[in-house]
C-alpha cells in the first residue's frame, strides 16, 4: 500500500474528530458586465450573473465533498463593491432593491451569505459611497443573506475619518432596525482589506479580479489544538514546528480541493486563506489551543505572545504547502463563535482592550463583540478607528464588527443562533472619547508607505 | 482504463463480521479491495482498505451510504476519501 495506516488514519481522524473541514468555498462574481442604465434591466442581469453560478457553485462543492469525505461547511458568493455599479442608480430605496435581488438569488441557490454590499472609500466617498452608506441599515433590515464591508484605509491611502465617522450613527440604526441587532453582525470596516477573502462578512470580489474566481477558507483549529495537546512537554520552537507540519498537512488538503473546484467550475483558481477560523463546536476554538500551550485563561498575561507564536507558525506552514496563499490568513477571534472565547469575556479573563492587542500581533480584528446599546456613536467610532489604526501603521488589514445591542447591559448576553453563536456583551471604557475624531479629514499614511 | 483508487478507514473496537460485511458491500458494487492493512493506534482499532472504483456502475455517494449504514451498525466509524487528499497531504 503507498500510505501507512497512520497516515490515513491521520486524514480521517482529523475529519472526524477534530472538526477538520473547507471552512468555506467562495465564488467571486464580476457585477461589472451587468451595469445598465435600466435599473430593471441591470438588476436583472445581476440575478442572473449570481443565481446560475451560484447553483453550480453548490452542486460541484457536494460533489467533492463526497469525493473526498471532507465537509465544504459554507457555499457563498462574493460580488464586485456595489457602490461601483450603483454609481448611475445611487439613491436609497434603489441600493436596497439591489440588495432585495441579491438576497433573492443568493436564496434561489441555496447560498447562506452574499458579500460585496459596500465601497472602498479610504481616501474618499464618491456620492455612490455615501448614499450606500445611509441605505445600509434598511439593507440589513430588508434582507437575510447580504453582507456590507467599507474600507476606510490603507497603509498608502491612511483612513478616512469623515467615512470612520458615519458608521456609529449607521450601526446603531442597524441594531434598532434588525432583531437582536444582528445585522451588525453582517457588517465588517476594514482598512487594508483583501480583494480575494473568502471569508464572510467581508468577502467582496476585488476590481483587480477577473470575471470570476474560486478563493478557499480551510480551517481547522480542533487539528491544531489536538497537536498542541500531544506536545506538552516540548520547548515553543518544537512546538512551532509540530504546528507548521500540521498546518501544511491541512493547507494542501485544502488547495486540492479548491483547484478541484475550480478546474469543476470553469473559473480561474484564486487563492487558499488559511486563516484559523473557529465555531462554537466543542473544541473548535482559538481560546482552547491558546489554553493548550499552557497560558492559563484566554485573555490572561501571555496571550499575545501566544498568538503571536501561533499564527506565525501557521503562517509559515501555510506558505510552503501552497504557492497562493492569501485572503486575510490570521486568526479569527469572533467572540460570539469561539466558545472558549465566550467563557473567557464571562468569566473576566478576556476584556476588550486585550482583544484589541492581539490584532497587533496577527489576529485580523476586532470581530463579533457585542457591547451595550447605549454606548454613545462617538466611542463605537473610536473604537473602530483605534483598531484600523493598528491596520493602517502595521501595514496589515484590520477589521471592526461591532454589535451595539439595543437594551443589553454587561453582564447580559445576546444570542444570534446558528453559525453566529452567542455573545457575551462586553465592557467598553466608560470614559468620553471627546472631539478628536469629529475633526474628521484623513489620518495622513505612515511613513512606512514612502517605499518607492 | 486508469484505476480510480480511494481508501476506506474503519475506526473502532475490533470485532468479527467487520471485513465480511464491507466485502459483500464492495463486491455488490463491483469493487475490488486492492490492499488491506490493519493496526491498533492508542485506543483505536484502525482499518484502512485501498479499493478500486473504476468497474462500478454506481455513484460514490450510494457506496458512501451503504458504509455509513455498516458503520452504524457495527457502531464503528468508516470514512471513504478518493487517494488524491492522502498525496497531497502526505506526499510533496
Amino acid at each position: 500500500m503507498s500510505f501507512t495506516v497512520d497516515e490515513v488514519f491521520e486524514t480521517a481522524g482529523m475529519i472526524l474528530y477534530h472538526n477538520l473541514n473547507i471552512r468555506t468555498t467562495t465564488l467571486g462574481i464580476n457585477l461589472k458586465d451587468c451595469v445598465a442604465s435600466d435599473f430593471d434591466a441591470f438588476t436583472g442581469n445581476v440575478y442572473h450573473a449570481i443565481r446560475d453560478d451560484a447553483v453550480r457553485l453548490v452542486a460541484e462543492a457536494k460533489k467533492l465533498e463526497v469525493k473526498y469525505g471532507i465537509p465544504i461547511v459554507n457555499k457563498r458568493i462574493a460580488v464586485t463593491p456595489v457602490s461601483l455599479v450603483m454609481e448611475t442608480h445611487a439613491a436609497v430605496d434603489r441600493y436596497v432593491a439591489l440588495a432585495k435581488v441579491l438576497d433573492r438569488a443568493a436564496r434561489d441557490a441555496g447560498v447562506d451569505f452574499i458579500g460585496g454590499f459596500g465601497a472602498l472609500v479610504q481616501k474618499g466617498m464618491t456620492r455612490a459611497a455615501e448614499v450606500l452608506i445611509e441605505a445600509l441599515p434598511e439593507v440589513f433590515r430588508e434582507t437575510e443573506r447580504v453582507c456590507g464591508f467599507l474600507n476606510v484605509g490603507t497603509n498608502t491611502a491612511g483612513m478616512n475619518l469623515d467615512a470612520v465617522n458615519l458608521l456609529g450613527p449607521m450601526l446603531k440604526k442597524t441594531a434598532a432596525a434588525t432583531r437582536n441587532a444582528v445585522g451588525c453582525a453582517k457588517f465588517v470596516a476594514f482598512v487594508n482589506a483583501p480583494e480575494d477573502n473568502p471569508f464572510m462578512a467581508g468577502a467582496f470580489h476585488g476590481v483587480g479580479e477577473p470575471d470570476r474566481s474560486l478563493n478557499i477558507g480551510i480551517s481547522g483549529p480542533g487539528v491544531v489544538r489536538s497537536v498542541v495537546e500531544q506536545n506538552t512537554d516540548c520547548d515553543l520552537t518544537a512546538l512551532s514546528e509540530v504546528i507548521k507540519r500540521t498546518v501544511f498537512k491541512i493547507t494542501r488538503g485544502g488547495e486540492l480541493i479548491g483547484r478541484e473546484l475550480a478546474k469543476n467550475l470553469a473559473v480561474p483558481f484564486g487563492i487558499v486563506d488559511i486563516s484559523l477560523a473557529p465555531t462554537t463546536a466543542e473544541g473548535d476554538s482559538i481560546a482552547d489551543i491558546i489554553e493548550a500551550f499552557g497560558v492559563g485563561p484566554a485573555g490572561t498575561h501571555g496571550t499575545t505572545m501566544a498568538v503571536a507564536l501561533l499564527m506565525d507558525a501557521v503562517k509559515k506552514g501555510g506558505a510552503m504547502a501552497s504557492g497562493n496563499i492569501g485572503g486575510l490568513s490570521g486568526t479569527f477571534i469572533p467572540i460570539s463563535e469561539d466558545r472558549g472565547m465566550i467563557e473567557a469575556v464571562k468569566r473576566g479573563s478576556l476584556s476588550l482592550d486585550k482583544l484589541e492587542a492581539l490584532t497587533a500581533v496577527c489576529s485580523v480584528g476586532l470581530d463579533m463583540f457585542a457591547v451595550p446599546g447605549d454606548v454613545p456613536e462617538e466611542t463605537i467610532n473610536a473604537i473602530i478607528a483605534d483598531e484600523l489604526a493598528i491596520g493602517v501603521i502595521n501595514n496589515k488589514t484590520a477589521a471592526v464588527r461591532i454589535i451595539p445591542v439595543p437594551g443589553k447591559k454587561v453582564g447580559d448576553s445576546v444570542d444570534f443562533g446558528g453559525l453566529l453563536g452567542e455573545a457575551p456583551i462586553m465592557r467598553v471604557n466608560p470614559f468620553p472619547s471627546g472631539a478628536f475624531l469629529k475633526r474628521g479629514g484623513r489620518m495622513p499614511a505612515p511613513i512606512t508607505s514612502l517605499r518607492n | 482504463m486508469e484505476k480510480e483508487l480511494l481508501f476506506i478507514t474503519v475506526i473502532g473496537e475490533d470485532r468479527k463480521g467487520i471485513v465480511a460485511k464491507i466485502s459483500d458491500l464492495l463486491y455488490r458494487f463491483d469493487v475490488n479491495i486492492e490492499d488491506i492493512s490493519q493496526k491498533i493506534m492508542g485506543a483505536y482499532f484502525v482499518m484502512t482498505m485501498l479499493v478500486d472504483m473504476k468497474d462500478s456502475p454506481r455513484p460514490l455517494e450510494e457506496l458512501r451510504a451503504g458504509l455509513e449504514k455498516i458503520g452504524t451498525e457495527l457502531g464503528m466509524q468508516i470514512q471513504i476519501q478518493h487517494e488524491n487528499i492522502f498525496k497531497m497531504m502526505h506526499r510533496i
